[in-house]
């Protein structure tokens, strides 16, 4: 709640799209790019959205067999803050089923030890993920902190030791460092310290990340870096609603802390169908957006968005800029990977796509030294050495703080992606 | 004057609790290396005044601008009174004009000071010019009061190319060391124990040792942070002239005090770290200087910190960004505006002296405002600072090598997509020299 000041927030979303300079080019002869609003990796079917990959239905008869079928699950439209907001509670009438009787099953409703709280959870949080919760399971589940980032995560860690289901947030991962002790001297080190005796597994940090156009040196960070050295935490990014749910469901649950980055720019932005079941999406394990055979784009969170209209300007490049997209690359077949959680990550899924490719291509908004990218750059290396036809490539953030009226020129967006896919691709 | 009313409220907390103390010394003695009178019945307490009562609020005016009974006014002139009033007057008509232009897009966030004009500007009064100030961000009349420009204001709202800052941070993160006003940062509470070694550093420095301190404001949520207690502590405990001006204005974004702490706000607070403490009307211009100026007294004459909690109310949302009635009635805001207006006290008690009238109401918020739409004006046409500044600052001295190569990549970067990539080339049209400092 810094100037928190600055926090960007309900109007941010309409600025966003307008921030994101992948949405603002004028459509081209060849077409529409793709923009976070109109993009293809987004399920906006019923039937897509039952159909997510490794989507696994968390049924409310848990001594029955798991049912793989999406026959009369439902589902229903909503954007990201929407999906995080029902995947902490689920609301709504479509909460029974035709009997009457309860079939929803999300986490507050489910379990009674769980309790959701941070700076501005009363009223529904600055970007909304919380509205609506205080007003139905009361506030002794649902409540306002003090402003102290240290004490919110040292309550969730004591709330977790005691068997207690903690959903924190921090208002903004720029802010998430007066934690960072918590985080990582205590949550990620509480089961190995005892011996497995204690542990804090019941702790989920939500918190708002990345950059939105506007938000300057202390509302754009990616802090996502700084908690890959702390084993014993994981670090998870949703690209969309779904993920977003299914994900933060399986965080909530998994037996480790878990640090839960939401980009801001895609609350409002992304919007998909979502099932209103019950379900997680696996932690650890990446997905493939689109299969390809000859580059890896690897990354997570907004710049997917920025990667997938990458990969259509390289295919059917703008005029104005075709005379750098040479033709011998233009039909190359570009696998997109999403990693989604980036500790652990899924050094098997990426490492099997590079060994097909050759080529791999990072994008992270973060800054470059000693961002994620270079910890997966250096095992991609090592395991992939002889398949390699060209160097790994990172494309972040500049090793500068975000300056504000910088910004477009320091997120890694579509043309930066593009240029290094040529690049790359041209080895 | 002002010295004894203010001292007499900072004196009075303690004297009750140093009563419970000499009852019992006498009969068992003391804890062994402490001051600590040994008792014989356990007895707690949970109140700095001790017999229950809240810690008292110092003020001179009271809503319609007369002076209390047995108050003190402090030493005000026509000439300081007005202005005082002048700058309380222009903090709301900078607000309305900048809360509009980012409605338009113009600029991409603001904060109000609306209903704080008297904690803010009565305290730059009372403060002398090269005090060292960290401020949280709501503090924009301070630099007002020094003299810092509209068209600086503007600079760093705008973020263009006569911004010291550079337009890297957000609007109102001002930076201004010609006047003793260090960089504000989003974070909440970082100032605070910085502010210690600010005040430290003045003790060290011997032309200004014994003649300035430390002020450093923070609102009551900053107050949560560990970093307030960290900074409470330092100063007191390492002595250093700090004085630390606590804005409690009922809200942090829409967290109302009420849940932000269950103790007696944030003065109480204070004699935890042994430091003199003062509870004053926020909205009482005259008692705000009067009791920043017996503060800042007591800062230099001690050594030490000294903590000022200024009662008060954010009249205004806590940003552009957000939108207050959907945690507070409209209504609410309303009756504060018109029963505990901080602008209005002063200006009746100004009538009352025969300082002010109707007319010069009108010709001062006429001018104010043509002043404030001028430099609007200026500052609209103004482009950024070049390109080139992204990558500046990050270090002095010698240039890591990483930051050479990665401005090097972005030269490259835009000598090829720069004059043909519609997203760029939109962008690049903003900044000084339209960018040819890194594309040629």
């Amino acid at each position: 709640m810094y100037a928190r000041s600055a926090r960007p927030l309900r109007r941010a979303a309409n600025v966003l799209a307008r921030f994101n300079s992948t949405t603002v080019e004028p459509p081209p002869a060849g077409g529409h790019l793709p923009s976070v609003a109109t993009s293809q990796l987004l399920r906006t079917t019923r039937e897509s959205a039952l159909r997510a990959p490794r989507i696994k239905w968390i049924d409310e008869d848990s001594t029955g067999p798991v049912k793989p079928v999406v026959g009369g699950r439902e589902t229903r439209k909503m954007n990201t803050y929407q999906a995080v907001r029902d995947a902490m509670r689920y609301g709504g009438e479509s909460c029974l089923n035709s009997s009457g009787s309860k079939k929803c099953s999300i986490v507050l409703l489910k379990d009674d030890n769980a309790v959701v709280f941070g700076e501005d959870v009363s009223f529904g949080g600055v970007f909304r993920c919380t509205m609506g919760l205080a007003e139905e399971f009361g506030r002794e589940r649902v409540f306002n902190t003090p402003l102290t980032e240290q004490g919110i995560v040292g309550f969730g860690i004591g709330l977790a030791a005691m068997g207690h289901t903690a959903i924190a947030e921090i208002q903004f991962a720029d802010y998430i460092y007066p934690a960072f002790d918590q985080l990582v001297n205590e949550a990620a080190k509480f089961r190995y310290r005892s011996g497995g005796a204690y542990n804090a597994g019941g702790l989920t940090v939500r918190t708002p990340t990345m950059a939105v156009g506007h938000g300057g040196l202390y509302h754009s960070q990616s802090p996502e870096g700084f908690f890959m050295g702390a084993a014993g935490l994981k670090v998870v990014i949703p690209r969309s609603p779904i993920q977003a749910k299914g994900l933060l469901l399986a965080a909530i649950r998994d037996p480790n802390p878990v640090v839960f980055m939401e980009p801001k720019v895609l609350y409002r932005s992304a919007v998909e169908q979502v099932p209103i079941d019950d379900f997680e999406l696996p932690l650890g394990s990446a997905e493939t957006l689109v299969a390809g055979a000859d580059l890896t784009v690897l990354t997570w969170g907004t710049p997917v968005y920025h990667c997938e209209a990458a990969l259509h300007m390289l295919a059917n490049p703008p005029p104005s800029i075709a005379t750098h997209v040479p033709s011998a690359v233009r039909g190359a077949k570009i696998e997109l990977i999403d990693l989604r959680s980036i500790l652990p990550w899924d050094v098997e899924t990426v490492t099997e796509s590079v060994k097909r490719t050759g080529r791999l291509v990072i994008v992270h908004e973060a800054g470059m030294t000693a961002g994620a990218g270079a910890e997966i750059a250096a095992e991609v290396q090592k395991r992939c050495f002889l398949k390699l036809n060209a160097p790994v490539k990172r494309v972040t953030g500049w090793d500068t703080p975000c300056g504000m009226q910088y910004e477009k020129f320091n997120i890694p967006d579509a043309i930066r992606v593009l240029d290094a896919m040529v690049e790359t691709l041209s080895y | 004057m002002i010295r004894q009313a203010a001292a007499a409220i900072l004196s009075g907390q303690r004297r009750s609790l140093a009563s419970v103390a000499r009852a019992s010394a006498n009969h068992h003695g003391y804890l062994p290396n402490t001051h600590s009178p040994i008792v014989a019945k356990p007895h707690f307490f949970n109140s700095v005044t001790e017999d229950g009562q809240q810690i008292p609020t110092y003020r001179v005016l009271d809503g319609t601008g007369k002076p209390l009974d047995g108050a003190e006014l402090p030493e005000v002139n026509e000439t300081l009174a007005h202005k005082l009033y002048e700058n309380m007057q222009l903090l709301p008509t900078l607000d309305n004009i900048l809360y509009n232009v980012q409605r338009q897009g113009k600029i991409s966030f603001y904060m109000t000071s609306y209903g704080e004009e008297a904690t803010i500007i009565g305290s730059a009064a009372a403060l002398d010019m090269e005090d060292e100030v960290l401020g949280q961000y709501r503090e924009m009349g301070v630099l007002l009061w020094r003299g810092y420009t509209l068209d600086k204001v503007m600079a760093q709202c705008f973020g263009h190319s006569e911004d010291l800052g550079k337009g890297k941070q957000m609007p109102v993160h001002f930076t201004a060391p010609e006047h003793h006003f260090h960089t504000i940062s989003s974070p909440l509470g970082t100032q605070i124990p910085q502010a210690a070694g600010v005040a430290y550093a003045l003790r060290r420095t011997p032309e200004r040792r014994s003649r300035s301190i430390a002020a450093c404001y923070f609102g009551e949520g900053a107050a949560s942070e560990g970093d307030f207690h960290a900074g409470l502590l330092l100063a007191s405990t390492i002595p250093s002239p700090a004085l630390f001006i606590v804005r409690n204005n009922g809200f942090a974004i829409s967290t109302p005090s009420t849940e932000q702490f269950y103790g007696d706000g944030i003065a109480s607070r204070g004699p935890g770290y042994g430091i003199d403490t003062i509870r004053v009307d926020g909205n009482d211009v005259l008692a705000v200087l009067a009791a920043v100026k017996e503060a800042r007294r007591r800062c230099l004459e001690q050594g030490r910190a000294v903590l000022l909690e200024a009662m008060t109310y954010r009249v205004g949302h806590h940003s552009t960004s957000d939108d207050s009635f959907a945690y507070r009635a409209r209504s609410e805001v309303e009756d504060r505006k018109r029963i505990d207006n901080p602008i209005t006290r002063f200006r009746l008690f100004m009538e009352s002296q025969g300082w002010w009238n109707a007319e010069r109401e009108e010709d001062l918020k006429a001018r104010l405002k043509a002043d404030v739409l001028k430099a609007f004006k200026r500052a609209e046409s103004m482009p950024r600072c070049e390109l080139k500044e992204l990558f500046a600052d990050v270090y002095g001295g010698e240039e890591p090598w990483n930051i050479k190569a990665q401005r090097e990549e972005l030269k490259g970067l835009l000598r090829k997509y720069g004059d043909s990539w519609e997203p760029w080339q939109t962008e690049l049209a903003k900044f000084k020299n339209k960018g040819r400092d890194l594309l040629d």
